[in-house]
């Protein structure tokens, strides 16, 4: 008796599901055009902008900088008259360092808020994660932070460096060094991952051999074994990839393991001043970094970004190469809509071609087809102050090439 | 964890057993009012949600309900059976991967590649195990069994050796964390941290389409309330009452004769499939399966989202799940900030003051009710003694 009655529920309930279904139908993918697209609301007398951030779980360290830097811009913004005479109103979201729930924020953003664009984003698995409610939505999201590469979204602008605007650079510093075999140690995701693919290729075809290659869980503090490895190897230097905490407990087991910044230069892709404060000074000094801004990088410009930046947030707080991207793409994005003459995203990508930026790092460039921009590539020297001080630069600006196409090397990567 | 494993039960206010008949009561009523329950379920699921709620919300509430899907499982297995299961991230990972690589595969075309693998693995050719997956007569079925084959295999093991209580619960974290390691190591054929993302199509429907996002809230909704009626039969059948034995006295279900252990395996083997399917729904709501949903910290919120609801009945851990999943959103768009330190004062109160979970809200109004009316109070508390007898224990 029981059975036949959980029987007619349930054919019920798969009835209902079926008559739902079948009514509910919309297009298929052969179809075109499904979706229109979100427009932002800019009826009022101010138009909102979307910060996306993590301010809790793992990576809110480094993200909560990135968003302090993009306030610091919108209020600066605000100040001068806002854009197109409308006040730039904020929206803040938490990404809680979660994949999907930056998904679920950008979407709200779009579609609830209806932002006329948004800022924000740090670890490429995020910027994955949003990709496709931007693409569906035709909405903008500024990506700050230097990365793998190997993307060109038609709804993103990338204002950190892609791979050959810091990567590339990194090793040809160290050619023109003498380093002729290097180590390669990063943390596992997506990013070092894709990083050591380039190193090795360009490795093959400039004669520099690779004499290992680690990876430590995200996170990870154990490194007693991969820094034996890296002493044993005897390479001439090592690239570091990884992420967070995890260069705490590499560089003091790099230390004690009596391998010196002389001996066995470290350049590292993901410490940065704020990073560097975190680390302990003792460890890092002389080893080197590749980004394309520093606190120390001269200029009226970032002088006057430096003394906002600790005016507004506290003279102890250092500012980065991230902090400084996302604060030049708020910058962009105004320039961008003040030339379009609209909000409009077609209007605004269309009109970014060109589009010029004296920033903290020097004069940057958007460049309109690949939607990176132009920057100059330095590689600096962590001193016993925690400042980062350059020792080489690109001299000037170098064309984005997230895919690596003017490198005869890097054919079979793409 | 201690925090969210609801005290033992000899002091505390806990849930009326889910629908448990007590002795006196014309079975027709229970009957009817469980009719009566679902009607109303799916009332609110199917009329009320969808005029009410905004695309975006409808959206969120379609994440909520795979959430719960991987809750009643896990009321059966915890709630029900006393495993305390940790490790419920690997059957929604395999459920969410199993869908995810069919519906990269159909959107990459007949003899295609999902665009990662070119970007990430350099791979000139598909994969030997991703090849199946191109079949929805292979992956549908999959999406359920493939978990479902995985907790046999592991339940059989632990299930037969008397692995228990926190063992087990060690155990099941233990699997969640390697299949995380195995899925970021293996970056050019699984997507690695960032899992698979970007799915445009599902079954030749446009995901894009706001239209076709309803219909698969719609076939969630159903798959959800389908659920919970095949849940309702499982536990008041022989072989429900067998399970809440063996949780309850697996020394003495054994001396009677029966053999707990395929018992468990049974209940285990259930909440594995239904988290699968709930993985599998997941892909097309949400868009994206990756590590960072189906690691430990994931398998854990889904046992509190079940802890607040209430473990042993049979709504607890939908309304748990939802709630949970809901206050998540709601209050990280209030207090962008501060979100996270109100969540966890919200899972303190919950399990200090309310350990039977919310479900036990309304045995609480009936039990105020029943004081009220002394003469019915003998009949009710030889309910609520045996009640006390299916309460559960720590596991």
């Amino acid at each position: 008796m029981s059975l036949f009655r959980g029987r007619r529920i349930l054919a019920g309930a798969m009835t209902l599901v079926a008559a739902a279904a079948l009514t509910a139908c919309g297009s298929k993918t052969t179809d075109e055009g499904g979706a229109t697209g979100v427009t932002a609301d800019v009826s009022g007398d101010t138009v909102k902008v979307g910060l996306l951030n993590s301010l809790s779980g793992t990576m809110a360290i480094s993200e909560v900088t990135v968003r302090d830097s993009i306030m610091l811009a919108v209020e600066e913004i605000n100040a001068a008259g806002g854009v197109l005479g409308k006040k730039i109103q904020p929206v803040g979201e938490d990404g809680a360092s979660d994949w999907p729930t930056f998904a679920e924020k950008a979407e709200k953003l779009i579609s609830e808020d209806r932002v006329a664009a948004v800022f924000g984003c740090w670890t490429s698995a995020s910027r994955k994660a949003v990709k496709p409610v931007f693409e569906k939505n035709k909405a903008l999201l500024f990506y700050p932070v230097q990365y793998e590469g190997l993307e060109q979204s038609p709804y993103i602008f990338y204002t950190g460096a892609t791979t050959n605007q810091q990567i590339v650079p990194g090793l040809d510093y160290l050619k023109s060094q003498g380093a002729k075999s290097v180590y390669l140690v990063g943390s596992d995701y997506v990013f070092p991952r894709t990083a050591n693919k380039i190193i090795k290729a360009y490795a093959t075809a400039n004669g520099m051999t690779v004499l290992g290659e680690d990876y430590a869980p995200l996170g990870s503090t154990e490194f007693g074994t991969i820094v034996n490895k890296v002493k044993s190897s005897g390479a001439d230097a090592v690239f570091n990839t990884l992420n967070g905490d995890s260069n705490v407990a590499f560089f003091k087991e790099y230390k004690s393991a009596g391998l010196t910044a002389a001996a066995m230069p470290v350049v590292s892709v993901s410490i940065a001043e704020e990073e560097v404060k975190g680390i302990g000074t003792q460890y890092l000094e002389g080893q080197l970094t590749a980004w394309n801004y520093y606190q120390t990088t001269p200029g009226a410009a970032n002088s006057k970004f430096v003394a906002a930046y600790k005016a507004k947030y506290g003279a102890d707080k250092p500012t980065s190469d991230p902090m400084e991207a996302a604060y030049v793409g708020v910058h962009l994005w105004k320039a961008m809509v003040e030339k379009a003459g609209a909000f409009d995203v077609e209007k605004v990508r269309s009109a970014s071609d060109g589009i010029t930026f004296d920033a903290p790092e020097g004069l940057v460039t958007v460049d309109g087809k690949t939607q990176h921009i132009a920057k100059t590539a330095r590689i600096g020297k962590i001193g016993a102050d925690g400042l980062i001080t350059e020792v080489w630069n690109s001299g000037k600006p170098v064309a984005p090439d997230p895919y690596l196409k003017t490198y005869p090397w890097a054919s079979g990567l793409s | 964890m201690t925090a969210v494993t609801p005290a033992p039960p000899s002091t505390a206010v806990r849930p009326a057993p889910a629908g448990a008949v007590p002795p006196g009561r014309p079975a027709g009523r229970s009957r009817l009012r469980t009719l009566a329950g679902f009607a109303f379920g799916a009332a609110v699921l199917f009329a009320v949600a969808p005029l009410v709620l905004s695309d975006f919300r409808l959206a969120l509430l379609a994440k909520y309900l795979c959430v719960a899907m991987v809750a009643v499982g896990i009321g059966i297995a915890w709630g029900r059976g006393g495993m305390l299961t940790l490790g419920q991230g690997v059957f929604f990972g395999l459920g969410g991967y199993a869908m995810a690589m069919h519906l990269k595969l159909a959107d990459a075309g007949p003899g295609g590649m999902p665009d990662f693998m070119q970007l990430y693995g350099q791979l000139d050719e598909l994969p030997l195990w991703w090849r199946p997956f191109a079949s929805p007569w292979f992956a549908l079925p999959a999406t359920v069994l493939l978990p479902m084959a995985v907790a046999f295999g592991l339940g059989s093991l632990v299930f037969r050796r008397r692995v228990r209580g926190a063992y087990f619960a060690i155990l099941s974290q233990a699997l969640a964390a390697a299949m995380v390691i195995l899925l970021i190591g293996q970056q050019g054929t699984t997507g690695g941290t960032n899992g698979l993302t970007d799915i445009k199509g599902f079954f030749g429907y446009d995901l894009d389409d706001p239209v076709n996002q309803r219909m698969v809230y719609f076939i969630i909704a159903g798959t959800l309330l389908a659920l919970l009626a095949l849940t309702r039969q499982l536990i008041h059948s022989r072989y429900g009452e067998l399970l809440v034995a063996v949780r309850d006295g697996e020394e003495r279900v054994r001396f009677l004769g029966y053999d707990p252990a395929s018992v468990k395996l049974v209940a285990y083997v259930v909440a594995a499939g239904m988290a699968g399917l709930a993985g599998a729904l997941f892909v097309p709501a949400v868009g994206i399966i990756s590590p960072a949903l189906i690691g430990i910290v994931p398998s854990i919120e889904f046992v509190i989202g079940v802890a607040v609801g209430g473990r042993a009945s049979l709504l607890g851990p939908v309304l748990g799940a939802v709630a949970v999943a809901w206050a998540r959103t709601a209050l990280s768009e209030r207090f962008p900030g501060t979100w996270t330190y109100l969540q966890g004062l919200l899972f303190v109160v919950v399990v200090a003051f309310l350990p039977g979970g919310l479900a036990s809200l309304w045995a609480l109004a009936r039990r105020r009710d029943v004081a009220a009316q002394p003469l019915r109070r003998g009949r009710l508390s030889l309910g609520r003694r045996r009640a006390e007898r299916t309460e559960v224990p720590a596991a």
